[in-house]
């Protein structure tokens, strides 16, 4: 499905904020991502969903080295891929329902099916009655709810999503977060990318730890509501090099 | 195909100087391009009227009438019908001589007592090749100080001439083309850059290039298409008042304003050409501009 090797990542001149990541997710597995702020989350996910080239090291994504495709085949990639951005990223000019329909129609899908296709799965997140509502008059939850329906519409292999709880409350994360087990169920393959540890530990699947730059995977058996924090957790199988001593 | 507008393109200022510059570019180029098709038409006739005649001209007699030396006179014509090659030879009139001077010396001030030439038009046989000095060196011993003018020399150089401006007048149109490539170039630079998180958007979610580009193609397409066409009925406007004002002059040898078919082919291209030249011209840019992310 998607797999990193060796994976460095410097903007411009600066420092590397991604070393040496190794990372295979299977297809339908579910991962969290975790870390302080700053340690790369949105920087991984932005990789992961091309939307930045490695300084180093190989990606493949559905068994195509992203490096050495031709770039004309870079969108069809892309389209298989669902994204919820960390600030929604919607276009303000257009309504919900053009938001939500655009992966579709940019996939060039009939205009006969798009509507009806969208309205379904807005009014299935709660936004029946604000087809065309234009986003600046959402609230942040309701944003974030068409930001998901826009990920999710083309029924990607791979759902990434940025903080995707972030401006909502405990109670819609959760249900957030249980529509995203639902669509891993019929096959997606998710990473959530988030620093709420609280959330995390309600739900027992792995966790990909960032620090400094370096990823660990953490494969959680344990089921949800363990008392112990990530950190204290002696991780079972460690992705990629063992943590050498931290610059 | 792209009815949908998934970029605000409309709201960013390009559409308020766009179609005013390419305004005013397409009203240029109508007048350098009328100015070379009307120069060329004028120069096309200029050249099928003169060829294929030549004139003599026969000095006035001493008495300043030309009807007293008709000996001299029936002498030429009969040396000129005489010449092979030569289809025809017939004196003009003193008043048709006197109506080509008069525009030069105003109505009603050639004076009876001007030494008028004697002009003889000749009509040459088409194709005819003959010896035109054989022909000037005999007219002189029958009419000493006769002159055979074959209009070659003015000809050639007003074929030159005009030549010359049409090239001039096809090169401002060229520029004024490559003028236009550029404002359109900096107007979708400017929406790139205005657009640019809507782009990324539209690119991270697997929109091609093309996809993208189609928008400001469409978009630069009608903003030049509206600015050509104004362009367009501003220059007919010019040209119709110069018509106008020509028109009191009537002079056979100026250029005739008249709005033939070809001008007005060649004119209504222009607003069309503005079109293409956006729509390209927008493409190229943002598929070249998109090509550098990843
Ligand atoms: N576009 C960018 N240009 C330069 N530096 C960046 C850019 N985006 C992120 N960074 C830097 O990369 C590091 C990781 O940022 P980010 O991936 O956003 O972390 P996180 O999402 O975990 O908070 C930070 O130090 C940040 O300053
Ligand atoms: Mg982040």
């Amino acid at each position: 499905m998607l797999r990193f090797q060796n994976v460095g990542l410097r903007y411009g001149l600066g420092p590397e904020v991604l070393r040496d990541v190794n990372l295979h997710l299977a297809p339908g597995s579910f991962h969290f991502l975790t870390g302080p702020s700053g340690a790369g989350k949105s920087s991984l996910l932005k990789l992961m969903y091309l939307g930045l080239q490695p300084s180093r090291g190989n990606i493949s994504m559905f068994n195509q080295d992203i490096a050495t495709i031709d770039r004309a085949e870079l969108p069809g990639l892309r389209r298989r891929v669902g994204v919820v951005f960390q600030n929604f990223r919607l276009l303000d000019h257009l309504s919900t329902l053009d938001n939500v329909a655009l992966p579709l129609r940019i996939a060039g899908a009939k205009e006969g099916t798009v509507r009806d296709h969208v309205a379904e799965l807005l009014s299935w997140v709660g936004l029946g009655n604000h087809l065309d509502v234009h986003p600046p008059t959402l609230s942040d939850g309701e944003k974030q709810r068409v930001a998901i329906a826009r990920a999710v519409i083309g029924r990607p292999s791979l759902l990434l999503a940025d903080e995707p709880t972030g401006s909502v409350d405990l109670e819609q994360g959760l249900r957030i977060l249980h529509l995203f087990e639902q669509l891993n169920k019929i096959g997606t393959t998710v990473v959530i990318a988030t620093h709420d540890r609280g959330l995390i530990k309600r739900f027992s699947h792995p966790v990909l730890k960032l620090e400094r730059g370096k990823l660990k995977i953490n494969r959680r058996a344990a089921p949800p509501a363990s008392p112990a924090s990530p950190e204290n957790q002696p991780p079972e199988n460690s992705g990629g090099q063992q943590d050498g001593p931290t610059s | 195909m792209a009815r949908r507008r998934d970029l605000p393109l409309e709201r960013d200022g390009t559409g308020r100087f766009l179609p005013w510059l390419i305004a005013l570019m397409v009203y240029l180029a109508c007048l350098a391009l009328a100015g070379a098709i009307m120069l060329d038409e004028a120069s096309g006739r200029w050249q099928s009227g003169l060829t294929g005649t030549m004139t003599a001209q026969i000095p006035a007699a001493d008495s300043g009438k030309s009807d007293e030396h008709p000996a001299t006179i029936a002498a030429v014509l009969d040396v000129l019908k005489n010449t092979p090659g030569i289809r025809d030879a017939q004196p003009l009139t003193t008043d048709s001589v006197i109506a080509l001077i008069e525009p030069w010396l105003g109505k009603g001030n050639v004076a009876s007592d001007l030494p008028i030439p004697v002009l003889i038009d000749i009509q040459l046989e088409e194709n005819a090749t003959f010896d035109t000095v054989a022909l000037a060196i005999q007219l002189e011993q029958v009419a000493p100080g006769t002159r055979l003018d074959d209009h070659e020399i003015w000809i050639t150089r007003m074929l030159r001439l005009s030549q010359t401006i049409g090239a001039v007048a096809m090169t401002i149109v060229i520029l004024i083309g490559i003028a236009a490539a550029a404002t359109v170039v900096f107007a979708t630079r400017t929406g790139l850059a205005v657009h640019q998180g809507a782009i990324e958007v539209l690119h991270i979610i697997g929109a091609r290039d093309t996809y993208i580009a189609r928008q400001f193609q469409v978009r630069a397409m009608s903003l030049a298409l509206r600015g050509g066409l104004l362009g367009l009925i501003l220059a007919t406007m010019t040209l119709a008042l110069l018509a106008g004002i020509a028109g009191n002059l009537e002079g056979p040898l100026l250029p005739q304003l008249a709005v033939t078919p070809s001008l007005w082919g060649g004119l209504a291209a222009l607003p069309l050409a503005a079109a293409l030249i956006a729509t390209l011209t927008a493409r190229i840019t943002v598929v070249r501009t998109l090509s550098r992310l990843p």
